[in-house]
């Protein structure tokens, strides 16, 4: 009774990536992809010291933390919800984590467990975060606007005045030692983004993250736990500044306050340049690798191309703005209303 | 190819049974005594205007209402819901009208979102097995997409077809045949795809039972074993397709025989047809909107009534949107006092003169949690400011105005909206537009739409006064009813495009029959 439909199954052989994950059109935007490459040609044409290997290291240096910030937020994101914590938590991660360890301030000397100490630290803001959020049904900026406030109260409290400085030789090492010009904390970097990816594609919570961040009221009613994936996402984000936090300690060889200041603006901006819509359901891990990228080249360009100081958060400011638009633009028919 | 014979519920045990179910909300019974069976192999019709009950009846069936008296039985069992996870569990699946896939993610995820079980092991994911599963789903109804495809890559009907076979998959949970439930599932589709879905349907027949949810009445009858009619809450008639037409169909689902009284016809002003066009006020020729409608051609004169009449998808909505500069169009010309207009955006609209009460009241019409004067004042602030500024005076006069002259029941003009019944928010919403001296044209969408019968007839009313003010007004309405008895000239609108004019000066009007004849 119904045209022919026989030939079924056979032309079901789409492209497929090596996790026979679904391909979907395509992976990454060409547009950011275009912009970095872009990007790159003309500073290496403008600066003869942009194609360096000490210069991509010193890439690889700022990019690291930023990038480990950016892969957890990816998934608030992708939620269309936000993270702005980032700073407070990473400033009592960055002292929690220089306390416990080796330091002159007191007789603890936790080593590379001080660094667990300082992610889960971050879990738990995560964790109350995502709490407060789903519970309380407070929107997640004004939620992680006060939490990451009150991380940098704890914070001040710890620091007490007077930094704490890190004397944990190993520690002090993977933020300064440099392994064929690249910094060790890249690797720390490398492993984040791959965990990320691989919770991303392969994992329940990966999963229900961009189905929720696609349509919540479709998820919650094929009963999937809205909630619940949530707090996740915001435990992943916190967990990712927690370690940021520490990490950072070990560049700079104190726990500081100030540790952070700054990465929220960098990490949002890395997410949606690379193109991960505020609105969620799109966008994804590797995406933000391509922004971050993109923001630290930038940053490290204008530098080297001798742009003033001063001036560089704003030109920032102004390619945030401009990729937002970039993004937004196919969809803005459907967004009638904007808040 | 239908085994069951009529009435079959009746004696082979039904699989879904209704027991005298009623269901009330504040204000209203949505359901009276409302009694349905559904035999295993069955596809019902169940068909109703808006308002009429097919909706919750719905809701019931899906798990999101629990009915306040009478009972649910599955395969003879009762059973009770308390989410629609219980309801899936029970084999009941639902295709949704407005669909309910998440496009971010493959089809084999949505097919199988909440109910991975052994395709997730420890929170991952084995895909290949998944999409293996989610292949099988498919081949069930011989559909060929891909199961890693992503959803917002499909068509619309690609994604219809998806939405059947998540319906069908509940069986799988619940160990039994399901109840498949499709919710006025041709309102947006056409042609070949119509077709697929006609044969999808009679394929389930032998694995399913069916509950077919529509006011298509043709395709009722074509596709249904047993229809039941539901009016008002109640389920006024059950028929076979034999035994009955559509237009037997159509008149026991609306069910009133006359109602120029209820319209005051009489009070209606007439026109003199053979001086066409003299006093046009709205006009439009061949405007097109590609995909929506075509070549639509109409003209309304002051005072007059312009009622649209079409189903779901014939493009009336997209009209109304486009008269008021929502839809840009694509072709065409567009005319308000005799000047060829052209519409970007809806402010380009209210420049020239043309108001628009949406259906969405609650959405796009009044802005929930400000007053009601601010409410009032949105559209046009000419009236009550000097150049930039507002004068505060002439505005509370204008609101206290507009308050008294529709008799808004408010506790004062400072009352927040929300706490408004619905018909005063509507009339807070006629106020609005009605207050600007500039209003030409006032496009009516679905202006009675969840309103009791008191606050009906005072929109009724309104809708006289504008006329006899000089306005023209086109009317989109839930009921042919509203559309016959209160417009002078009613445009039927099928597939996009115009289908039929009919004249309908009071003492003349239409019949119901006669425009859907022109409809479906």
């Amino acid at each position: 009774m119904t045209p022919a439909t026989k030939s079924a199954a056979s032309t079901t052989a789409t492209s497929l990536t090596p996790l026979g994950v679904p391909l979907g059109r395509r992976v990454l935007d060409a547009g950011p992809v275009l912009a970095l490459v872009l990007m790159v040609v003309v500073f290496s044409v403008i600066s003869g010291r942009f194609l360096t290997v000490p210069n991509a290291g010193s890439i690889a240096n700022q990019a690291s933390i930023l990038l480990v910030l950016a892969v957890g937020s990816t998934f608030v994101i992708l939620l269309g919800g936000i993270d702005l914590s980032i700073e407070g938590v990473m400033a009592t991660s960055s002292l929690v984590t220089v306390l416990l360890a080796h330091n002159d301030r007191n007789g603890l000397d936790l080593g590379y467990f001080a660094v667990l100490v300082g992610a889960a630290v971050g879990a738990v803001f995560g964790l109350v975060n995502g709490l407060l959020h789903t519970r309380m049904r407070i929107p997640s900026f004004m939620v992680t606007l006060g939490t990451g406030a009150i991380g940098i109260g704890i914070a001040t409290v710890l620091f007490g005045g007077q930094p704490p400085r890190l004397l944990d030789d190993g520690l002090r090492a993977w933020g300064t030692e440099r392994v064929a010009g690249f910094p060790r904390l890249l690797l720390i970097a490398v492993l984040v983004l791959a965990l990320g990816y691989l919770i991303q594609r392969l994992t329940r919570i990966g999963r229900y993250i961009l189905v929720i961040g696609g349509d919540e009221q479709i998820a919650k009613l094929s009963g999937v736990s809205v909630p619940r994936y949530k707090m996740y996402a915001f435990v992943l984000s916190g967990t990712a500044s927690g370690l940021a936090g520490a990490m950072a300690s070990t560049q700079l060889g104190v726990g500081d306050v100030q540790v952070g200041s700054g990465q929220m603006f960098a990490t949002i901006t890395a997410v949606v340049v690379g193109g991960t819509a505020l609105t969620g359901g799109r966008g994804g891990v590797l995406q933000t690798l391509i922004g971050v990228l993109l923001i630290s080249v930038l940053a490290n360009g204008l530098i080297l191309v001798g742009v003033n100081p001063s001036i560089q958060r704003s030109v920032q400011g102004v390619v945030i703005v401009l990729a937002i638009a970039a993004t937004a633009w196919t969809q803005r028919h459907r967004l009638r209303v904007i808040k | 190819m239908t085994e069951p014979g009529p009435l079959a519920g009746a004696s082979a045990g039904p699989v879904l049974e209704l027991r005298g179910v009623t269901k009330r909300f504040p204000g209203v019974v949505a359901l009276d005594d409302v009694s349905i069976r559904v035999a295993p192999h069955e596809v019902v019709g169940l068909i109703g205007e808006n308002g009429a009950g097919k909706s919750t009846v719905l809701k019931i069936l899906s798990g999101v209402y629990q009915p306040d008296e009478g009972v649910l039985l599955m395969r003879g069992e009762p059973v009770r819901f308390r989410g629609p996870r219980d309801a899936a569990r029970a084999g009941i699946g639902i295709v949704h009208q407005e669909q309910s896939l998440v496009g971010s993610v493959s089809v084999a995820e949505n097919l199988l979102l909440g109910v991975e079980g052994r395709s997730v092991r420890g929170g991952f994911y084995r895909w290949s097995e998944l999409n293996a599963r989610a292949e099988r789903q498919l081949a069930k109804i011989g559909s060929k997409i891909s199961p890693t495809a992503r959803v917002n890559s499909l068509t619309f009907a690609q994604r219809q077809m998806i939405e059947v076979v998540k319906a069908i998959s509940v069986e799988d949970h619940a160990h039994a045949e399901p109840v498949v439930v499709f919710d006025e599932p041709t309102s947006v589709l056409a042609g070949e795809d119509l077709e697929t879905l006609f044969g999808q349907i009679e394929r389930l027949r032998s694995r399913a039972s069916v509950i077919f949810v529509s006011h298509r009445l043709d395709e009722v009858l074509r596709v249904s074993d047993r229809v039941y009619v539901l009016k008002d809450g109640r389920c006024v008639a059950e028929r076979e397709p034999g035994s009955v037409d559509t237009k037997e169909l159509y008149r026991l689902m609306v069910g009133r025989a006359s109602s120029g009284q209820y319209y005051r016809e009489e009070e209606q002003g007439t026109f003199d047809n053979t001086v066409d066009d003299a006093e046009e006020v709205l006009g439009a020729d061949g405007l097109t909107l590609r995909g929506r409608f075509s070549d639509v051609s109409f003209s309304v004169r002051r005072g007059e009534v312009l009622g649209i009449a079409g189903v779901v998808g014939s493009g009336r909505e997209d009209l109304c949107r486009a008269i008021f500069g929502a839809e840009p169009v694509d072709g065409g010309e567009l005319r308000v006092g005799g000047k060829r207009v052209r519409f970007r955006v809806p402010a380009d609209a209210v420049r020239a003169g043309v108001g628009y009460i949406p259906a969405e009241r609650r959405f796009e019409g009044v802005a929930m949690g400000m007053s009601v004067a601010e409410n009032i004042l949105l559209a046009d602030s000419s009236a009550t400011s000097v150049g930039p500024f507002a004068v505060p005076r002439r505005r509370a006069a204008l609101v206290k105005e507009w308050i008294d002259r529709l008799r808004i029941r408010t506790p004062d003009s400072g009352t927040d909206v929300a706490s408004l019944s619905g018909g005063n928010q509507q009339k807070v919403v006629l106020a609005k537009w009605m207050s600007s001296p500039k209003l030409r044209v006032l496009v009516l969408d679905h202006p009675t739409r969840g309103l009791d019968v008191g606050a009906k007839e005072d929109v009724y009313r309104f809708v006289r006064e504008m006329c006899a003010q000089g306005l023209a007004i086109v009317l989109l309405s839930d009921t042919l009813e509203e559309t016959i008895g209160l417009s002078h000239r009613v445009l039927v609108m099928r597939d996009g495009q115009v289908a039929a004019r009919f004249d309908a000066a009071p003492g003349a009007k239409p019949t119901q029959v006669d425009l859907v004849e022109q409809m479906v």
